[in-house]
């Protein structure tokens, strides 16, 4: 790579921002030891031989019978509270990223096809769209959550429904406007297919705006996969998320045991707000009005 | 931070952009009456698109029957059950009673609490009202004046916490949120109650928490929890509305007039940002009903949420097929509104009218 290719630039300026970056490494490590979890956390929180019901609840640095320290302390189950926290985010990243990249996929082909397409299909995909915009993201995911069932799947289904109507929204924006411009016109002049004009030509040049809405929808997806698996409508017990775990430390909070709720919730807090600061830089980046 | 910022950009775009087609799609060409009826008939198919579609999601959760009946039920009774709810019909015709029914006003029974739906729903609805408009009302009262003056200094020390404070309104959990509020203010300090709604008197012989003190207790928490977002938004659309404002023709010139700072701030700039904040408010207040299941299910709030997640998780589906309706009612009916306000109040469409 050249020292002045526009990405080495990106970077650059990006990295001129302290908080930014700091988010932004914050988030690397987090993926990186969510990724790791099996490897780093002390003990496997769903291995059920490996619990003993003498350590449940006990405060964080209590020294269980195991053997080792439990820093965070211990769930319900006698579980090491740290671990199951690593290989929550674990869970809690996947439902996330997988419903980012479903939702960009399908919101953008959407978006820069009606605005390719033009006349009633635009009218149609666009006005469905606004409808939705319409309804809170929260009470639809809620329902879709409940009408699917518990499950992974179901509750990615449930985020990408929820959430692909922004990233349409984004795209369509972008795409409108990159139709009337020369470049498109001079392709379509061509022989290349209205497929290949709208995926090689017209949504690339769509990104930036995309990836912005991206950055802030992951964010946003795991957010939302927390409240529900918190309401009960998320995950399965057997794998629990960030938000599981929250919600099941609920229940003893009140009596003072605040560890089992709050660990988890401070994990997901400074991913969700890792994520955001990032998204944040990155828009500050692309928006035009805002160059120097 | 959150759908908020895209969801206001988006807004916003619909509110500010000078181009902007009219909501529906079609181009308004001054037939007042015509574009209502437009509107209307729009608005009842997609009611009854949502109905079908919310009904057909609904009725494929799991067997209703499992949670009437003790596992024990012999056949006949399980039988006679399934008759008396209508489940042995197929589901066209479920749907087709379940539209008559709705036609008369009929939501059905709960399976769960035995009485209809809609006297179980409005028994709920006060407390899930009075919730939600003090956190909405709240939030507007706080957020518009300080948003107003983090817009009026935007460098100083007050404008960045500000602002820091509504980043953080945007990004955290409501759920979270609440978890806190109940562990410092409940727990630890032990000020105010944890959950349910305490000591309520009443109005035209319906319960309100908020005409006695031990009542407002119990609603401090969870109106503080759901106004947070919407402070949130408030502060970043006062803030963006004060600062182009200030830089405008209007205030210059009141300025030239002599008139006071204070003077100009709220006789002409709350005058000028006036407008996207009530559309935003009245457009905000549907999607607060919303979160309002999430913090009711925090606080043990007995309202509309609350009875929602229960019925959810006992498949009471009568309950959630009605829930959902109102609000999808709610929400159509609230765009419908503001659609006709726009093409009523644009002036540019007022001239195309009077062409």
């Amino acid at each position: 790579m050249n020292g002045n290719s526009p990405l080495l630039r990106f970077w650059d300026e990006f990295v001129e921002n302290r908080v930014a970056l700091a988010a932004f490494l914050l988030v690397v490590a987090i993926v990186g030891i969510a990724a790791l979890a099996p490897i780093v956390a002390p003990q496997d929180p769903y291995d059920l031989a490996s619990l003993a019901l003498a350590d449940a609840r006990r405060p964080p640095g209590f020294v269980g019978s195991k053997g080792f320290t439990h820093w965070l302390g211990t769930d319900a189950q006698g579980r090491d509270l740290l671990s199951a926290i690593l290989y929550g985010l674990r869970v809690s990243l996947q439902v996330g990223l997988a419903a980012g990249a479903f939702a960009f996929a399908v919101g953008a082909t959407l978006g820069a096809v009606a605005a390719f397409a033009g006349g009633r299909t635009e009218s149609f995909i666009m006005r469905f769209i606004d409808l939705q915009l319409s309804f809170p993201a929260i009470l639809l995911a809620l329902v879709l959550a409940a009408v699917l069932g518990q499950g992974k799947w179901q509750l990615v289904t449930a985020l990408v429904t929820a959430q692909y109507a922004y990233f349409a929204r984004t795209a369509h924006g972008a795409a409108a406007a990159e139709r009337a411009k020369d470049y498109v016109m001079a392709a379509l002049s061509t022989p290349l297919s209205a497929r290949r004009v709208v995926f090689r030509h017209i949504l690339p040049n769509c990104l930036p705006p995309l990836i912005v809405v991206a950055t802030v929808q992951v964010a946003n997806s795991i957010a939302l996969e927390a409240t529900l698996s918190f309401l009960g409508l998320g995950l399965p017990v057997t794998e629990p998320s960030l938000g599981m775990l929250i919600a099941n430390g609920f229940q003893y909070m009140l009596s003072g045991r605040y560890w089992i709720s709050i660990y988890p919730g401070v994990a997901l807090i400074v991913l969700i707000v890792a994520i955001n600061l990032v998204g944040d830089q990155i828009r500050d980046q692309l928006n035009p009005r805002l160059r120097r | 931070m959150r759908e908020a910022t895209v969801k206001m950009s988006v807004l916003l775009g619909t509110i500010f952009n000078p181009a902007r087609r009219l909501p529906g799609g079609q181009a308004f060409d001054g037939d007042m009456l015509g574009y209502f009826l437009q509107r209307l008939a729009q608005a009842l198919v997609v009611m009854l698109v949502i109905s079908a579609l919310v009904f057909a999601g609904v009725y494929g959760i799991g067997n209703p029957i499992d949670v009437l009946l003790s596992p024990d039920a012999t056949q006949a009774i399980r039988e006679a059950t399934i008759k008396a709810y209508g489940l042995d019909q197929p589901l066209w015709v479920q749907y087709r009673d379940f539209l008559l029914r709705l036609a008369a006003g009929d939501f059905g029974r709960s399976f769960v609490f035995n009485m209809p739906v809609l006297e179980l729903i409005l028994s709920r609805l006060p407390a899930t009202l009075e919730l939600t408009l003090l956190a909405v009302f709240g939030a507007t009262f706080a957020g518009v004046p300080l948003g107003m003056y983090a817009g009026y200094r935007p460098d100083g020390i007050a404008a960045r916490a500000i602002m820091a404070f509504s980043v953080l309104g945007f990004s955290v959990p409501t759920f979270w949120i609440g978890l806190v509020l109940i562990l410092t203010f409940a727990v630890t300090l032990g000020w105010l109650p944890a959950g349910g709604r305490g000591e309520t008197a009443d109005l035209f012989g319906v319960p309100f928490s908020f005409l006695t003190l031990d009542g407002w207790s119990y609603l401090a928490l969870p109106a503080l929890n759901l106004s947070l977002f919407k402070f949130a938004m408030m502060v970043r659309l006062a803030r963006a509305g004060t600062r182009e404002t200030m830089l405008g023709d209007a205030v210059k010139f009141a300025r030239a007039a002599g008139e006071s700072e204070w003077t100009i701030l709220h006789r002409h700039v709350l005058r000028l940002i006036a407008i996207p904040i009530v559309t935003v408010f009245g457009l905000e207040f549907g999607s607060t009903l919303a979160f309002a299941v999430v913090t009711e299910t925090i606080f043990s709030w007995p309202g509309v949420g609350k009875l929602i997640i229960d019925s959810i998780s006992s498949l009471d589906r009568p309950v959630m097929v009605a829930y959902l309706m109102l609000v999808a009612f709610l929400f159509i009916l609230i765009n419908f509104l503001v659609d006709i306000a726009y093409a009523a109040l644009d002036p540019r469409l007022r001239a195309a009218r009077a062409r």
